[in-house]
């Protein structure tokens, strides 16, 4: 993803292998979030009155607004992507950064539900519904954060300019991450918040 | 490398529109206590609003069969490991 076209006999050749790779490593992030969400289902089948109970401590406003960020950041990268590729640096740096910024209302937000929690003596050892949560909201945010990175990271490069109309590579790779990670957050919402 | 033009533009707000009003539905059939369906409602519209990011924001659509495949063979994965450990875990 570092290299820059240039270094590749073939351009078409190098956007194709580094989408690939990215296909692959998010196989991985599959598989990942997938092990916490089958702990999920095996003991939401076993306790289904704990998880009844238990979801309804969660605010779903709270959440449906999170959600709602996160839909947008997501169209910020497209109009991102969209930006480079028709050689707009600077539209692309603004687009991407506007993400960023929704990134950082969705950890600030998510940052307000945990500290109220904590507050009602809710921890991750309270019980088997709240210790799935964490974990998987946990390790959500965790994404989210590498997300920022990563795509401070592109703004960065695009800043020194090294994107152009015909070759914008690690915009569009960093772009593909972050609508994994707004896709396995439309999951995360309903099954914790809305249905427990 | 396809070049942008103003129609992925269109796409993306058809789709951000999209993603939003099944936000509210999805939200709003949670008040409602439809018992076991209410997980199924729920399920149901994550799906279809993962593959609308899937399909267009992350351009599967007009992906290759070899992407495709990428994307696809994890999925199955985990259907797999759900469907193994809920087979133990059940049927115990």
């Amino acid at each position: 993803m570092s290299g820059h076209s240039g270094e590749h006999a073939d351009p078409a050749v190098a956007f194709e292998s580094a989408k690939l790779g990215v296909w692959t490593f998010l196989a991985t992030e599959v598989l990942l979030f997938g092990a916490l969400f089958t702990a999920y289902t095996v003991f939401r089948m076993k306790y289904p009155e704990l998880f009844r109970a238990e979801h309804a401590k969660l605010d779903r406003v709270l959440g449906a607004v999170n959600t709602v960020v996160l839909i947008t950041s997501s169209l910020m990268v497209v109009f991102g992507v969209d930006a480079i590729k028709r050689g707009k640096a600077r539209l692309f740096e603004a687009c991407f950064g506007a993400t960023i910024l929704l990134a950082a209302v969705f950890l600030c937000i998510k940052y307000l539900e945990y500290t109220a929690k904590f507050h009602h003596g809710i921890y991750p050892r309270t019980n088997l519904f709240f210790s799935i949560y964490f974990m998987l909201t946990g390790l959500h945010g965790i994404h989210v954060l590498l997300g920022m990175g990563l795509l401070s990271y592109v703004i960065i490069l695009s800043r020194r300019g090294r994107f152009s109309a015909s070759y914008y590579t690690p915009a569009e790779m960093s772009g593909l991450y972050w609508h994994f990670v707004d896709l396995v957050w439309i999951y995360l919402f309903p099954l914790l918040y809305l249905i427990g | 490398m396809a070049h942008g033009t103003g129609n992925s533009r269109r796409t993306g707000i058809a789709v951000f529109v999209a993603l939003l009003l099944l936000t509210a539905v999805t939200v709003l059939v949670s008040y409602v206590d439809l018992g076991l369906w209410n997980a199924v409602v729920a399920l149901l519209i994550a799906s279809v609003k993962a593959s609308l990011v899937a399909l267009f924001f992350m351009h599967l659509k007009g992906e290759s069969r070899l992407v495709w495949g990428f994307a696809l063979v994890p999925v199955l994965f985990l259907a797999l490991i759900l469907l193994g450990t809920l087979s133990d875990t059940l049927l115990r």
